[in-house]
């Protein structure tokens, strides 16, 4: 299971990639959305696949039954998802008023500021 | 943003209620079991969301009386003072306070600086959803 | 530790916070958000200097947030470096409250000036307090999305189109990061740097180690803006209002720059030949490129945009030599810089107000109109170059110094040769805007939003802190040394979070 995860994960960082590298602010917010996506997998991943088994610790006893899922992990991704959450919607209000100022949805025509 | 579509004016005029008193629930749930205070946020935004698109963003505005940036200031002054009784009582910051009071009829009512902090995430949550999205919306028109 | 220790190491985080919230609670009102703005950042001034001074008497400050303790709940940890950060915090928080009661007009405080810079100056001391590597991305988070709204608040088409570098490059720098931490996480089954210190001491497989300290690395190097991660920086800071610059200047990228130094002293310490030898590199790369890149600009705040990146370059090279004397100097750099840094950002806010313009080829005459403001450029100016006897030249001195006893002549060479490109461009600015006269056609004074009178004392303020660091250095250094002994000593941090009896329980366990 572990490899099928390391697979998808690798495909969504190069197409998180892939989609920043176009010239459309469209895409590279989808690309944001991708990457963020897959690094969330990647720690889910890291943790430790475990099925089945919820932290749960019965009345009685100090810890959970044999082996059961990492909590914490899922708690992180939790507050990553919800941190990614706030930041996509500034960079969707963000291109959406560099579209309106620029006129444009191309990093091409965005140049004035480089050196 | 109106869709003019009667079907999800007439259903949104009945999910509303609902989907606020939901949210309250969720709110109120979340201590032990799945909820909280981001997700009540969040249905409780998406309630006013869908008010704005069955009917319009003027009268969302006037449905909610106060605007979305004083919920996210409420919210914010709320969260962040909810941490300071620990800190009177010579606690580490944010260390949860408990107060349980007998109700008539039996039952026992659980209060903790917890829920606080939880009422003040669901505003923050709301007001800020709330005020990028009718920004949006009010930037459309 | 007391209930009043406990609550002094949460207030540099509670202060802000609880100021931005009320700022928000009250945002129709201008003198409310203004009064806030001032007397918050004062607040938070005063408790952090006292901070400062307990953390100097017991050596590490640490808070169990909720009473969740280490490692299981997230600590705030005050140790010498973090104190100091969090004073310059409250100096340049208070010293930008201050200028942008003249530089802030009601257009930007309708659409949450105040609330942002609270809510910024709250990510950053949460930043260096923490003793959490999660909670430390969650704090780079509320500072880069505080960060976000500044920069492009006012709406102009520049800032949109530096904007969206900036955002871009730092999410990717923040999504970086969080793999390294789920990573960091899979490989050590903690959070609690102390606590992952420990654990990577006993893992085996040491390259993973250090694929996942280049991880933090690079992650760290784009929100440091160090060779070759920088751009972003030089196409965004000159965009915003000149105290939203001054202010990103100061902080911003000394948090990565910070967050380095946290984590290669304290976490990845295994194989120094190899990391601190790329940070070496790093550094001096860093350093050539931004003098390059100042010299050909001509456009004021670019200028030192340039200089802030090439300025970074000297702290990570204190980080690199990895000497007791070089983290010192490092430490040292850091102080100096964010004053130094942050007062030239403001003068040229004031020389725009004055001249209307940011160009150097515009600019002229204002050593013939204001004397004072030209001598109180000179100090940040040479001080930034490193001359005597202002607070840059011991800074550069000691990690010079540093580089000469362990012999790394090219680092050493390099440091030497871009002082001289700095004073280059630092005359550069001193010739076009003071001591040229004012070209024809240019110049005509823009109406102010407001009166000036609030951008002097900031400036004036910073000008004179420049000159006591370098002629009353002495406390500043013992300062330094002591941060630089705790960083290179990793025991007593771990100690003073996990406790004794948890490290000796650890070290039971490994037998």
């Amino acid at each position: 299971m572990e490899i099928v995860m390391a697979l998808v994960i690798g495909f969504l960082y190069a197409a998180a990639l892939y989609m920043m590298l176009r010239r459309s602010i469209v895409k590279l917010v989808i690309g944001l959305v991708l990457l963020s996506n897959a690094a969330n997998l990647l720690i889910f991943t890291a943790a430790g696949l475990v099925r089945g088994a919820p932290p749960l610790i019965y009345p009685g006893d100090l810890v959970p039954p044999g082996v059961s899922a990492d909590p914490l992990a899922q708690a992180l991704i939790l507050t990553a998802i919800v941190i990614g959450f706030g930041v996509l919607a500034f960079a969707v209000v963000l291109i959406h008023r560099a579209y309106e100022v620029v006129g444009a949805d191309d990093m091409d025509k965005m140049k004035d500021t480089d050196t | 943003m109106n869709m003019h579509s009667l079907i999800l004016r007439t259903a949104g005029n009945f999910l509303l209620p609902l989907l606020l008193l939901f949210s309250v629930f969720l709110l109120l749930r979340g201590h032990d079991e799945p909820g909280g205070g981001f997700i009540a946020g969040l249905v409780a935004a998406g309630a006013i969301v869908l008010y704005v698109f069955s009917m319009d963003i003027a009268s969302a505005r006037r449905l909610l009386r106060v605007d979305p940036r004083d919920l996210l200031g409420a919210g914010m002054v709320i969260a962040v003072l909810s941490g300071a009784p620990a800190a009177f009582l010579g606690q580490p910051y944010f260390t949860a306070q408990w107060w349980e009071f007998g109700l008539p009829g039996g039952g026992e009512l659980k209060l903790s600086t917890v829920l606080i902090f939880d009422i003040g995430v669901y505003l923050v949550v709301v007001g800020a959803v709330l005020t990028i999205i009718l920004n949006l919306a009010e930037a459309e028109d | 530790m007391s209930a009043y220790m406990n609550a002094l190491v949460a207030l540099p985080v509670i202060l802000p916070l609880l100021a931005g919230a009320l700022s928000l609670a009250f945002w129709r009102s201008s003198a409310a958000q203004k009064l806030l703005g001032v007397f918050g950042t004062l607040a938070l001034l005063v408790v952090s200097v006292h901070l400062l001074f307990e953390t100097w008497e017991h050596d590490h400050i640490v808070m169990h947030m909720g009473s969740w303790h280490a490692p299981f709940g997230i600590v705030l940890v005050s140790d010498m470096l973090a104190a100091i950060m969090v004073v310059l915090t409250g100096i340049i928080g208070l010293a930008t409250a201050v200028y942008s009661l003249s530089d802030i007009g009601t257009r930007h405080e309708r659409f949450g000036y105040y609330p942002l810079f609270h809510l910024l100056l709250a990510g950053v001391n949460g930043a260096f307090l923490t003793g959490d590597i999660f909670n430390l991305y969650v704090w780079f988070e509320v500072m880069l999305v505080a960060s976000f709204a500044l920069l492009i608040l006012g709406g102009e088409r520049a800032q949109m189109e530096g904007a969206i570098k900036y955002v871009t490059l730092n999410l990717v720098s923040s999504m970086l990061f969080l793999t390294a931490i789920g990573l960091l996480y899979g490989l050590t089954g903690t959070l609690n740097m102390a606590d992952i210190a420990v654990r990577l001491a006993e893992v085996e497989d040491t390259g993973l180690v250090t694929v996942i300290a280049m991880l933090f690395m690079v992650s760290f190097g784009i929100k440091a803006a160090a060779f070759p991660f920088f751009f972003w920086l030089p196409a965004s800071y000159h965009t915003p209002k000149v105290a939203v610059s001054a202010l990103f200047a100061g902080m911003l990228t000394k948090v990565g720059v910070y967050a380095l130094y946290r984590v290669f002293t304290l976490i990845f310490n295994q194989d120094v030949d190899y990391t601190h030898e790329i940070l070496l590199w790093i550094a001096m790369l860093t350093m050539l490129t931004g003098v390059l890149g100042a010299a050909a600009q001509f456009e004021f705040r670019r200028i030192l945009s340039f200089h802030i990146i090439s300025q970074i370059g000297y702290m990570i090279l204190g980080l690199a030599l990895f000497t007791p004397l070089a983290i010192v100097g490092g430490v040292f750099y850091i102080m100096h810089h964010i004053i130094v840094k942050a007062n030239l950002f403001l003068i040229s806010g004031l020389t725009y107000q004055l001249k209307g313009s940011h160009e150097l080829r515009e600019l002229g005459g204002l050593y013939r109109s204001h004397p004072m403001l030209a001598v109180l450029f000179m100090v940040p100016a040479l001080s930034l170059a490193g001359l005597p006897p202002l607070s840059g030249f011991f800074a550069k001195f000691i990690i010079i110094r540093a580089g000469i006893e362990v012999e790394a002549w090219l680092a050493v060479a390099v440091a030497l040769v871009v002082g001289l490109l700095t004073l280059y461009s630092m005359v550069k600015i001193w010739n076009e805007v003071f001591w040229k006269a004012q070209p024809a056609g240019f110049g005509q004074t823009p109406t102010p939003v407001r009166p000036l009178f609030w951008m002097w004392p900031p400036i004036v303020g910073l000008a004179l802190m420049t000159v006591m660091i370098g002629l009353y250095g002495q406390p500043i250094f013992e300062m330094a040394e002591l941060s630089a002994e705790q960083l290179l000593d990793t025991s007593r941090y771990i100690e003073a979070v996990l406790g004794a009896d948890y490290v000796e329980s650890l070290q039971e366990m490994r037998r």
